[in-house]
């Protein structure tokens, strides 16, 4: 941005302290959350880190309105504030981006920004007010797109502006780089500092270590409910960080934490082809081309890892990787089964109104005959859950009683046990926290281990990289193979040579 | 367990908002009550020939609705089915008078053929076209309703050609009567060996298996189960079709043993709810399905002794279905319990 444009952009609106004290909540004999305080400064980042379940976005959700408190109290310069629901916190100037977009994707960017409000539609106003914020933010989003059309990364701007559009000075952002491809976290992470050098501020919501200690004015790490620690960026350093919020954790979760790899180093003793394409393509129905005619080979006892940034093609390559859909030229050659672990695993591999023994019972049911061994599935999916660490009371809970990483885990279980030819995980790591990430690699390398062939993709670069033996990088749907090393793969992903 | 208190609870919500409505509408609230009691259970009579021969078709058409909304078909047709059934198989009644008791079995077949064939233009449309079924079953009630006032007026018209209603089947083209004396036809038994049949298969086959999980996750069946989700449901919406179409071929061959104009209440609508208040239980439905036929059944005797208009009783089954959607909406949001499982606390 020219020194011009800084000039001419107007001001944010100025944000106002905010203090939570004493914040306390109960989801029946859960403990949520457990006389937490947080103070948030006026024109900084304030970085909220702890892993899955810690209770970040619950405490964020009482400060956004969403959720009332069953103690403590809001504060807003200075003064005690009870927010009935969150329109009266956006009201007093906060805005918050969930992990999971509320966007309308069949609208415009403009209805989307004014949805909420009220009297008459008039799509000029509307454009205009999408301008005014976009412009106020330095956030660049074009008012007329659907944002069906828009990748992750804008659909993210949308939500930012939406917020700010209702003059929102204190955003609450939850895991926003979760979904990003590394330059975008990196340029959202570069955004929120200009934002706040502009007297707005910000919550991130995070549980990566490396995106606190980036950006981040002060950082509190909440741990199962409770604040361990609360300070300036300063007073943290990385491995103090690591101990605030892992506690007593297992060496696997500090070594990942700390970036080492985990394992021994595999000996390229690579096996047979397991996985085979053929000049296989994929186009989609308006004969849009998603994935070129690609080559590659998939050996036993190796995991090859894929990086590409969001829509690159790497849904169809995978899918046709593991037999879950036909490739509409060329072919794969393939095993009877492969097991597929996709990204979402709600919308894909739970029965989340199911019991843990149906999702279980899922593998294999298409060519499963006459009657099912009911109470064998149930015993199996008890040692399922015993073996792979699946904290759940029983196995015939429901699937939306298990966090997010124990989904995983179980969904991981199932693919295994027993263990097919091949497997391909796509981010598989996603929205877990570091020991359930941990648990995830470390189970894909003794797959590995075990003479499976393992295909891996994720948003996250340097995760690929720590288990991956080969690398192939897909840009635009075209695949093609590259050495492992982080800044060649880093420049295929975005297309240069 | 929990879905019989439910039930016992809606029992009584019933009866209580039936008192409230018949007194509102100004009639003598507690004689409409009894004059109900008699005619649903007052009597063996009103046992054997009232509640349990109306609530066959009931429990029949509401097992067809619990096959396809298991599987996640909205068949909302059940009640075009079970007309399309009814008129093939006193069609094949009539047709086959002369070759004895085959003539029943034939008939009951063909109420079978009937049902799945209009349930089957429906399934065409969806899968082939992407039509709604909603849209096209709820259609597709209104021509086999116009087909069948068509039939009893033309093809099938009796043989005087003086009422809108086909010839009388044979004797032997008509279900047997469990008890001499009464209306109680075979067809009830049909009804509990298909309720108790259906859940078993339901609840222990790979089929009945892959028909659930297609219903709650269509995504997963396909991708982590190999489950061919389009031929899961094509067999379901045929097989809901096939069990309306036997209910209307039962009420033909065991109660009216001919076709009329009018010949369903709108047995396929009221199952909807038989099989939505059973909470999609097979056998649960066999008891809601008593529940709404002992509510018919009264409401003919309340119409008949107490002056009390029977579509009063229509008004209650209706509220009853409101009050069940919410209950059951609020169950899920959690308003009857402060433990919410279902938010993940991170």
């Amino acid at each position: 941005m020219s020194a011009l444009d800084r000039a001419t952009a107007p001001e944010a609106p100025r944000a106002v302290p905010l203090e939570l004290r004493g914040i306390s909540k109960r989801f029946g004999s859960a403990v949520a959350l457990d006389d937490v305080s947080l103070a948030v400064r006026p024109g900084t980042v304030h970085a909220l880190l702890g892993e899955n379940g810690a209770g970040k976005t619950t405490l964020m959700r009482v400060a956004f309105g969403m959720v009332p408190p069953d103690a403590g109290e809001i504060r807003l310069d200075d003064r005690i504030v009870r927010f009935a629901s969150a329109r009266d916190a956006i009201a007093a100037g906060l805005g918050m981006v969930h992990q999971h977009f509320s966007l309308v994707p069949a609208m415009t960017v403009a209805e989307n920004v004014v949805l909420g409000g009220r009297g008459r539609y008039s799509a000029p106003a509307a454009a205009a007010v999408v301008q005014r914020a976009a412009a106020r933010a330095a956030l660049a989003v074009d008012a007329s797109a659907r944002v069906a059309d828009l990748d992750v990364g804008a659909q993210q701007r949308v939500e930012i502006v939406k917020a700010l559009a209702r003059d929102a000075a204190l955003l609450i952002l939850d895991e926003p780089t979760a979904v990003l491809a590394p330059t975008e976290a990196h340029e959202l992470l570069q955004w929120m500092r200009e934002f706040a050098a502009r007297g707005g501020s910000v919550v991130l919501i995070t549980h990566k270590l490396g995106d606190a200690l980036e950006v981040a004015d002060d950082i509190t790490v909440l741990r199962r409910g409770r604040m361990i620690r609360s300070g300036p960026r300063s007073s943290f350093d990385h491995d103090s960080l690591v101990a605030a919020l892992l506690g007593e954790g297992s060496p696997t979760a500090r070594a990942v934490a700390s970036g080492a790899p985990v394992g021994a180093p595999h000996a390229d003793t690579a096996g047979a082809p397991v996985l085979t394409l053929d000049d296989a393509g994929w186009r989609d129905a308006s004969g849009i081309v998603r994935l070129h005619p690609a080559r590659c080979v998939v050996h036993a006892g190796e995991i090859v890892g894929v990086a590409a940034v969001e829509g690159s093609g790497q849904r169809e390559l995978l899918r046709i990787l593991s037999g879950r859909l036909a490739p509409t030229s060329g072919r794969a050659m393939l095993p009877d089964a492969v097991g597929f672990v996709p990204e979402d695993r709600h919308q894909d591999a739970m029965l989340l109104d199911g019991t843990l023994i149906e999702t279980v019972a899922l593998r294999g049911a298409g060519r499963a005959r006459g009657r099912l061994p009911w109470r064998r599935i149930a015993e199996f999916t008890q040692s399922l859950m015993t073996r792979y660490d699946v904290r759940g009371r029983h196995a015939s809970l429901p699937g939306r009683a298990l966090s997010g990483g124990n989904q995983q885990k179980l969904v991981l279980a199932r693919e295994l046990e027993p263990a097919p030819a091949a497997l391909v995980v796509e981010n598989p790591t996603r929205g877990l926290d570091i020991r359930a990430t941990a648990a995830v690699l470390d189970a894909l390398r003794s797959a590995r281990d075990h003479g499976l062939a393992v295909v891996m993709y994720s948003a996250d670069l340097d995760e690929v990289l720590s288990v991956a033996d080969r690398m192939f990088v897909l840009h635009a749907g075209h695949l093609r193979a590259v050495p492992l090393d982080r800044d060649a793969i880093g420049r295929a992903m975005l297309g240069a040579t | 367990m929990r879905q019989l208190a439910v039930l016992g609870g809606a029992a009584l919500l019933a009866a209580v908002l039936l008192l409230a409505v018949v007194a509102l509408a100004g009639f003598d609230a507690p004689a409409a009550l009894q004059a109900l009691w008699r005619g649903a259970f007052g009597s063996r009579d009103a046992w054997l020939s009232g509640t349990l021969v109306r609530a066959t078709p009931l429990a029949l058409t509401g097992l067809a609705i619990v096959v396809a909304f298991r599987a996640g078909v909205l068949n909302i047709g059940a009640e075009g089915q079970f007309l399309a059934g009814a008129g093939v198989a006193t069609a094949v009644a009539l047709a086959t008078a002369s070759w004895g008791p085959v003539s029943l079995l034939a008939a009951l077949l063909g109420g079978v053929v009937g049902g799945a064939a209009i349930a089957g233009i429906a399934t065409v449309l969806r899968l082939s076209f992407g039509v709604l079924e909603v849209i096209s079953t709820l259609m597709l009630n209104f021509v086999a309703q116009y087909v069948v006032a068509w039939v009893v007026r033309g093809p099938l018209q009796e043989p005087t050609h003086i009422y809108p209603q086909s010839a009388s089947l044979e004797m032997a083209s008509r279900l047997p009567i469990l008890l001499p004396g009464t209306r109680l036809h075979l067809g009830v038994l049909v009804a509990v060996a298909l309720a108790l049949g259906l859940a078993w298969w339901l609840a222990q086959t790979a089929a009945g298996f892959r028909l659930r999980a297609t219903g709650l996750n269509a995504a997963a069946a396909a991708s982590a189960g190999g489950i061919s989700v389009s031929r899961v449901t094509a067999g379901a919406f045929l097989a809901s079709g096939a069990l309306a179409g036997l209910a209307g071929a039962i009420e033909v061959t065991g109660v009216t043993y001919a076709l009329y104009d009018n010949l369903s209440p709108g047995y396929g609508f009221t199952a909807i709810a038989v099989a939505l208040l059973a909470g999609l239980a097979p056998g649960v439905v066999l008891l809601t399905a008593l529940l709404f036929g002992a509510l018919e059944a009264g409401a003919t005797a309340m119409q008949r002794d107490a002056g009390v208009p029977s579509v009063l009783v229509a008004v209650v089954e209706a509220v009853l279905i409101l009050v069940l959607v919410l209950v059951e909406r609020g169950r899920r949001a959690g308003w009857f319990t402060s433990d919410t499982t279902g938010e993940d606390p991170s």
